[in-house]
């Protein structure tokens, strides 16, 4: 019984945000069509794809921080129960409390426990992967709780009803006069006359928010790294209102995944090199805060850490696909994507979209569950050049591909020509019949879906009067 | 040199002329070709698809097929990748350990065209002459599967008559992808559609790769566009000659 | 079955007998590498921090917070403040009272050539994490024999149980479009005294 109870489980349904309401082609359609989007979208990651390229330049040692940071990735995961032990161990010992998490129900009910202890109705957030993937602030809402996402593009995305669309930028399908219009609408006591200048549209977040930071006492938080040996964890952020929710409130709770670890303090010199600069294209981000349990006098003086699996001990199971794990957030391979660059992130219907949610997301909750996932790609390779930590993300691409349960007619067809492929004098024949294609003329009319898909908008090519072995052979 | 030919199922198929052309160009700088006719496909199709179990008869075709060949080349950066970083991971996943090591021996010697003449046989001049405007687009796995770099550039270089215009942004996806083209067909058209832009933008009247399946694609829309600009393989601008191919 | 027994059962099981634990190739530069204080000037101002170099910090400070009044950690050197600003010490001060003073001054703990970066280590120089933090000045002074090469020399040097903030120019975001916007809620002026003897 114990051993089935240990089994690793998948992210369960109908809790979080890893499942889409339909399959990646027929979201992406709508983002295709909306060329404001698309703009935006090519604006900024071609914005991002030069400074990131800039400052990756300036590093002699990039591809060996590289390798270091896939070596330390790997080695965390072959010794993950010894380090996540070893985690709470220093965290308990330094007054923290640690608490363990199966999946997203499990968390949100120990999150909003917590907070209810307390007696308050509010917190602030800081942006989070983990706790938009478990759903919490829904879960929050549900118990009368008010979450404030205090990330400005999480609090762009909270005031305009909106879903987020990136890992670093969840707002990055929005343009400045976009945001202007959101703020105007929906953020109280907003300056009627608020321009679209950047600058402007910062100041104006930081007057909202400046008294709710002064005046809530629970904050939640994600964790970029949790450090076994130290049971340190650390913060990267940009704007100070991390800085805000890990100093100011009385309680802090943090929600972190199990892949989060790192062995050493050492092996932050790694990490602190390869984020930043493959994530916001900076040498290094504005501000990163590291704390280890409670410090007295000096912060919250109640912290509890919350360890997550929801789905990840099913990716760890897999041999090829547990590199997935090894991601650290950074968003590089979105940036660099041709995929993500036309449709955007909610395309992707998880909340980690691009090439890495595009492995990560079918591996949390099993392929059939996001199986147009591991084809939203055109395997061009882009994203694992970019990938600070090398994940080989075409590959588990192609692995979760042999996965997915393929459609019969499909399925049929793809054994008709292998077994073509392997016998010459059948290939030969269909070599013929390939050119009476001719019949179906350039445009390729009556073709059947999917094949029509490429006629839509692609000539289809002359066939040839021989083919090259009638060629060789007459020669 | 004796170099077998893998002419690729779509080039065998549908593009002879960039397979009649690396026999041609080959033979021109002196070298024998050979055809065996027991080839078709490498089956990359299948194993990008999701179709690995039924790639296996055609790793073991592609292998039994090229064993005894000292040097393969083929016209396709696409293929030539497949072979050498899927074929033995085929193997190995069926459990077929032995196909799995003489697989990785039979890729050690498969070369896609431009890694044939300026690594093994050390030539950048191939003697050509193609009076034409080109642009030249870096097919993916050709950049980042096989890494063959500036290769292709180097040999068009020395090509007489032809003036060689960057292309934009050269380093995108086409939006080919084989499968990807029909099962996300509004993704790779949007893709397409700034291939074509930036080949247009660059006013060379012939666009030029080292893969028939992404210059199909790229061929295909521009065709469609009615835009005059020609696709042509790599191989065939380098066995043109001022006497005629 | 607790969850963290849950947890821990299902990650064995993912992994299987003998997991491969592969060795961390630390081939990346590490150990000691020369400073050089311009190149931290550099970088300092790239990300819009302002740079003092100077023997005269009070004289710096004093030019930098004009009739501003300033909060400090108690165990700033006193020579260090001008007599002539309203200064408070910390002494428990409430978060209004911080967020109410013009300026803050700090020590630190180490700085990073190469990343433009002093970190804070809350000692008695340098303060709770908060005082830095809601002034919308943070004056910081940092002698030369703190600044390190790179991002291996910082961590080496720094006690990680102690609370760290890692400061790289004034708070900024990437949020619009992504590009570097200065000013959001940490503090939107940074200036950094090198304080040079003569």
């Amino acid at each position: 019984m114990s051993t089935f109870l240990g089994m690793p489980a998948y992210a369960p349904r109908g809790v979080g945000h890893l499942r889409g309401d339909e399959p990646f082609p027929e979201a992406a359609r709508t983002a295709l069509a909306n060329p404001q989007l698309r703009r935006n979208l090519q604006h900024a990651t071609t914005t991002i794809r030069g400074k990131s390229g800039a400052v990756i330049a300036e590093l002699p040692d990039w591809q060996e921080l590289r390798s270091a940071g896939s070596a330390l990735k790997a080695y965390t995961m072959a010794n993950l129960p010894r380090l996540l032990e070893q985690l709470e161990e220093r965290v308990t010992a330094a007054g923290g409390v640690v608490h363990w998490a199966a999946d997203a129900t499990e968390a949100n009910r120990i999150v909003t426990d917590l907070v209810k202890a307390t007696g308050e109705q509010r917190v602030i957030k800081i942006k989070s992967m983990a706790t938009m993937e478990i759903g919490l602030n829904e879960a929050l809402e549900d118990a009368g709780i008010t979450p404030v996402e205090t990330d400005l593009a999480e609090l762009i995305v909270q005031l305009g009803h909106d879903k987020p669309s990136h890992i670093l930028v969840p707002a990055i399908h929005r343009n400045r006069s976009e945001i202007r219009e959101i703020f105007l609408s929906e953020m109280p006591g907003v300056d009627p006359d608020l321009t679209d200048d950047p600058p402007v549209l910062a100041a104006a977040a930081r007057r909202y928010l400046r008294e709710t930071f002064l005046s809530t006492k629970v904050a939640v938080s994600g964790a970029n790294f949790g450090i076994a040996e130290t049971g340190t964890l650390a913060v990267v952020e940009s704007e100070g209102n991390g800085r805000m929710c890990l100093t100011l409130p009385e309680t802090l709770i943090t929600v972190m995944g199990i892949e989060k670890l790192v062995p050493t303090w050492q092996d932050l010199e790694v990490f602190l090199q390869l984020l930043p600069r493959a994530s916001t294209g900076e040498r290094m981000n504005p501000y990163t805060s590291m704390w280890t349990g409670v410090a007295p006098g000096d912060g919250p003086q109640n912290f509890h850490l919350v360890l997550l699996d929801n789905g990840r001990t099913a990716v760890l199971a897999d041999e090829v696909g547990r590199q997935a794990l090894h991601c650290i957030r950074c968003s590089a391979c979105l940036n660099v994507c041709p995929v993500y660059e036309r449709t955007g992130g909610h395309a992707y219907g998880s909340v980690y979209p691009g090439p890495i949610g595009a492995i990560l997301s079918p591996q949390l909750t099993g392929v059939e569950d996001n199986a147009s996932l591991p084809y939203a790609s055109s395997l061009c390779g882009a994203c694992f050049d970019a990938c600070p930590v090398k994940i080989d993300i075409p590959s588990i691409l192609v692995h979760l591909r042999n996965q997915v349960p393929h459609p019969r007619a499909e399925r049929t067809a793809m054994a008709a020509a292998a077994y073509t492929m392997d016998h010459p004098k059948l290939y030969e024949r269909a070599q013929k019949a390939a050119r009476l294609a001719k019949l179906l003329g350039k445009r390729g009319r009556g073709l059947p879906p999917p094949l029509n898909g490429w006629s839509s908008s692609r000539d289809l090519p002359t066939p040839p009067s021989e083919t090259f072995r009638d060629w060789w052979r007459g020669r | 040199m004796r170099i077998a030919l893998f002419a690729t199922c779509l080039a065998d198929t549908m593009f002879p002329a960039a397979a009649k052309a690396t026999v041609q160009l080959l033979e021109r700088l002196g070298h024998e070709v050979v055809f065996p006719e027991e080839q078709t496909c490498c089956g990359q199709m299948h194993v990008n698809t999701g179709y690995q179990k039924e790639a296996l008869p055609l790793v073991r075709r592609y292998v039994r097929t090229f064993e005894s060949c000292d040097v393969i080349v083929a016209p396709s950066g696409s293929c030539v990748g497949s072979i050498r970083h899927q074929h033995a991971m085929v193997a190995r996943q069926a459990g077929e350990e032995g196909l799995a090591s003489r697989a990785e021996t039979v890729a050690g010697r498969t070369y896609e065209l431009s890694e044939l003449l300026i690594d093994v046989l050390k030539v950048e001049d191939v003697g050509a002459y193609y009076p034409h405007r080109v642009t030249y687009h870096p097919t993916c796995h050709s950049l980042r599967v096989l890494r063959v770099g500036d290769r292709p550039l180097r040999l068009l270089r020395q090509v007489r008559g032809l003036d060689l215009v960057e292309l934009p942004a050269a380093e995108q996806c086409c939006g080919f992808g084989g499968t990807f083209a029909v099962k996300n067909a509004d993704t790779s058209t949007a893709m397409l559609a700034d291939k074509m832009r930036h080949v247009l933008d660059t006013g060379a009247d012939v666009c030029t790769a080292g893969d028939a399946s992404c210059l199909m694609h790229i061929g295909g829309g521009l065709s469609r566009l009615q835009s005059g600009v020609r696709t042509v393989h790599l191989a065939e601008i380098l066995a043109s000659t001022e006497a005629g191919s | 079955m607790s969850s963290k027994e849950l947890i821990l059962g299902r990650i064995r099981q993912a992994l299987g007998s003998s997991p491969a634990e592969p060795d961390i190739p630390r081939d990346y530069r590490t150990g000691a590498a020369p400073v050089d204080l311009d190149l931290l000037v550099e970088r300092l101002v790239d990300y819009k921090a302002v740079v003092h170099r100077t023997s005269d910090v009070s004289g710096a400070i004093a030019e930098i917070i004009g009739s501003g009044t300033l909060v400090v950690p108690p165990g700033l050197p006193g020579e260090w403040l001008p007599p002539e600003v309203p200064v408070r010490r910390d002494d428990g001060l409430s978060a209004a009272e911080i967020a109410a003073a013009d300026g803050v001054v700090t020590a630190a703990a180490v700085a990073v050539v190469e990343t433009g970066t002093i970190v804070l280590d809350a000692s008695d120089d340098q303060g709770r994490r908060i005082l830095s933090l809601l002034p919308d000045l943070h004056i910081c002074v940092l002698r030369p024999e703190q600044v390190v090469a790179s991002v291996p020399e910082a961590v080496a040097q720094l006690e990680p149980t102690r609370p760290l903030t890692w400061i790289s120019g004034p708070s900024a975001t990437s949020d619009i479009e992504l590009n570097r916007v200065e000013g959001v809620h940490g503090p939107r002026n940074l200036h950094v005294i090198l304080w040079e003897t003569a």
